[in-house]
């Protein structure tokens, strides 16, 4: 783990959302650390994709500041637009209901990932419509990037497969490739490992951890799988109700008798596993 | 099969009673005003032909739904021969209603063989190399197939004619499949941008004396700044929205020119329109002062068909720009930007995709196409009017893309060889052609739900194809 010391790279503060009459998020502080896995856990309902909507730009929060720390300057996401926040703040994210694009191949899905960088180098469609170039070293290096990620998640026999046809598991770790090869400095994982089995379950582990120590980029991960959560997370933080009932390490959020009564309940076997 | 029988006769009658039922107060009965009020005239004896004839073919669907094969076409084989007998059938209508039934039924008896072939060919080995090599070879035949047209003995005026006029829609169709078929914006007003290019060379030909060529980008830029006016405020719309609102403004640019009169001369339309020119050179008999004639030029006799067959290149040119523009689009960015907004917008913006400016760039290339067709659409007939930019217009372009398979290219063509090519040919049965335009459209949405051409080619590859028969 990092020094405690270490500027967080993303703060969020006093985040609050509001729908109506239903207060979704209340009040929610807390960091993430670069070259950390911060883990969002709390029961269903409790306000966990709300938070993570507010990050990525899908929501703009009621109230609350979220600052991310790149390397320069700081970004406050919750003023930027929409697609703003992975264009520029460079947050990636993945969905509880993987969307990728189906019809297209699994080599095309990560080269939209690269969409802003290729955008540019092609002069904005200009030099690329013309074939020059620079722009074709420009994509062959994209491609090459995603050739690297293919790799990693196995799926370089796969690429020139649509990407729907792919099986479940295939398509968890495409998603995050795909955010991935959007280079973020912050990848939010909505459970990634929502309906895999138990080896494709540590075969995430593997992929999260190398991602955090290869690639040094800073994760928040929304799990209910707790073998993922207490195996891989270096920082937890509990919701509960839209409110922040604990934060800690995986030990001390195991022993906190607020999680236990408010989540974990009687069944301690979820942690042990 | 004797047990089988019975309930498909009684669903067979049911059918029939449910079309009396029907039928009756709208075939059965029509009041004549015979000047002292109105009176009844009975036409049952056109229900009962009617009757009868769905009455047998229900009976024939039922038989070839249960592998009866034979019976069921010969039943159709019986129904196109009333169709087609001398029978005094009481109105010409119920000739063709006879015999499209039994077209129907044959063409259901004989569809699981065509079924199978096909299948069974798609499941030979390599089948999937050769079909992708067979659509490329296809393409390429297409291609220089339409380049010798003008040689072979069949170009007369009417085929020309026809040629152009299914050029035009192909390169309408493609331009409208940048927006509907890669970007997925369902764009139900493109004749709008028709329209744009159509009067911007119009306007600027007859009122400011400039040429085709020189009108011939700025109308299609023209278009692509009304495409971005009206993209910018619509475009955050998805779906059945989008739909509505292009529909609207299609409509309103068609009513600004309707009433428009001091710019368009409103429904008269404008006349007089130079059509293109050869280095200068006009198609005409006789030259106006100061200009050359094609034939003086080159010296040949003067034929009235030259000016056909050099429209007939403009077009085919300009279809070709738009196919290999759309290529070459496909394999940037900014193309795969437009599918992937297609397959998914909610994933483009978590990658830092913007969506507005992605789908402007569709909405404006393609608007952009439609201005370069509509300006040759003006040279070509040198007069419009609003009648000519109807909403039946961007339906048929629609149906083309649609039909020919959403983001094929070739599919388009042969859509709209198929949608355009046919009611031409088939113009000799009036008011019926337009039958036989409903029916092609059903036709393919029953037995290609996914358009002529479903297979997508992907925009890059990494592995590259193994060569057919390696397997």
């Amino acid at each position: 783990m990092n020094a405690p010391q270490s500027p967080p790279l993303i703060d969020v503060e006093h985040l609050t959302m509001r729908f109506g009459g239903l207060l979704a998020v209340d009040d929610v502080s807390f960091a993430a650390r670069p070259r950390e896995i911060t883990a969002i856990i709390g029961p269903n309902g409790a306000g966990k994709t709300t938070v993570f909507n507010c990050i990525t730009g899908f929501y703009k929060p009621t109230v609350g500041r979220l600052t991310l720390r790149g390397g320069d300057r700081d970004y406050l996401l919750e003023r930027m637009l929409g697609h703003e926040v992975g264009q520029r703040a460079k947050v990636a994210r993945t969905f509880q209901n993987i969307r990728l694009f189906p019809a297209m191949t699994v080599l095309e899905n990560l080269m939209v990932a690269q969409h802003n960088k290729l955008m540019r180098a092609s002069g904005w469609s200009v030099f690329g419509l013309l074939g020059l170039g620079s722009y074709r070293k420009a994509e062959e290096a994209g491609v090459e990037l995603a050739r690297d990620w293919l790799e990693r998640i196995e799926l370089l026999d796969d690429a020139d497969r649509p990407a729907g046809e792919l099986p479940y598991g295939a398509q968890r770790r495409l998603e995050i490739a795909r955010a991935m090869c959007t280079e973020p400095r912050l990848l939010c994982l909505d459970e990634p490992a929502a309906g895999l089995n138990p080896r494709e379950s540590a075969q995430l582990n593997q992929l999260l951890v190398s991602i955090r120590d290869r690639d040094g980029v800073g994760m928040l991960l929304i799990e209910h799988d707790m073998s993922v959560v207490m195996n891989i997370s270096d920082h937890i933080v509990v919701l509960d109700y839209g409110r922040k009932i604990a934060e800690g390490s995986p030990a001390e959020v195991q022993d906190d008798p607020a999680v236990i009564r408010a989540y974990l309940g009687t069944d301690d076997e979820a942690i042990d596993g | 099969m004797g047990s089988r029988l019975p309930p498909m006769l009684k669903d067979a009658g049911l059918t029939a009673f449910v079309a009396a039922a029907l039928g009756i107060f709208v075939v059965g009965f029509r009041t004549v005003d015979q000047g002292r009020g109105l009176t009844f005239d009975y036409h049952l004896v056109d229900l009962a032909v009617a009757v009868v004839t769905i009455f047998f073919g229900r009976l024939g669907l039922s038989l070839a739904a249960d592998g009866l094969r034979w019976p069921a076409m010969t039943l159709g084989a019986v129904m196109i021969a009333v169709g087609a007998s001398p029978l005094q059938l009481p109105s010409g209508f119920l000739h063709w209603f006879v015999a499209l039934g039994g077209v129907l039924l044959v063409i259901r008896g004989a569809w699981p063989w065509a079924n199978d072939a096909m299948t069974a060919a798609a499941r030979a080995p390599s089948g999937v190399t050769l079909s992708r090599a067979g659509a490329k070879w296809s393409g390429w035949l297409l291609l220089a197939g339409a380049v010798a047209m003008p040689f072979t003995p069949f170009a007369d005026q009417k085929t020309m004619d026809l040629g152009v006029l299914i050029l035009t829609y192909v390169m309408l169709g493609w331009g409208l499949n940048i927006v509907v078929g890669l970007a997925g914006l369902l764009d139900l007003g493109y004749v709008a941008f028709y329209a744009v290019g159509a009067y911007s060379y119009a306007l600027l030909s007859t009122q400011h004396g400039l040429g085709f060529w020189v009108v011939l980008p700025l109308a299609g830029m023209m278009a692509a700044l009304f495409g971005i006016v009206l993209g910018f405020p619509v475009l955050r719309l998805r779906g059945d929205y989008l739909a509505i609102v292009t529909l609207g403004f299609g409509e309103i640019i068609r009513l600004v020119i309707l009433n428009w009169f001091d710019l368009t001369n409103g429904p008269a339309g404008i006349g007089s329109i130079p059509g293109p020119t050869l280095f200068g050179a006009v198609f005409a008999e006789t030259a106006p002062a100061g200009k050359q004639t094609v034939s003086e030029m080159l010296g040949i006799p003067f034929n009235g068909i030259h000016r056909l067959i050099f429209l007939y290149y403009i077009i085919l040119l300009l279809a070709l720009i738009t196919n290999l523009f759309t290529q070459r689009m496909r394999r940037l960015p900014v193309g795969r930007a437009w599918e992937a907004l297609r397959e998914d917008e909610t994933a483009c913006r978590a990658l830092g995709i913007n969506p507005t400016n992605t789908k402007l760039t569709a909405f404006a290339v393609g608007a952009m196409f439609a201005g370069f067709a509509g300006s040759f659409f003006a040279a070509k007939q040198r007069f419009i009017s609003p009648e000519s930019f109807v909403f039946i217009e961007s339906a048929i372009i629609l149906a083309i893309v649609v039909l020919g398979g959403m983001g094929s290219q070739i599919g388009v063509v042969l859509a709209a060889v198929l949608l355009i090519g046919l009611p031409e040919w088939f113009r000799d049965l009036g008011n019926y052609r337009m039958l036989a335009f409903g029916l092609a459209m059903v036709l393919i949405m029953v037995f290609r739900p996914r358009g002529l051409i479903a297979h997508r080619e992907p925009s890059l590859r990494l592995h590259p194809v193994r060569p057919a028969g390696g397997g």
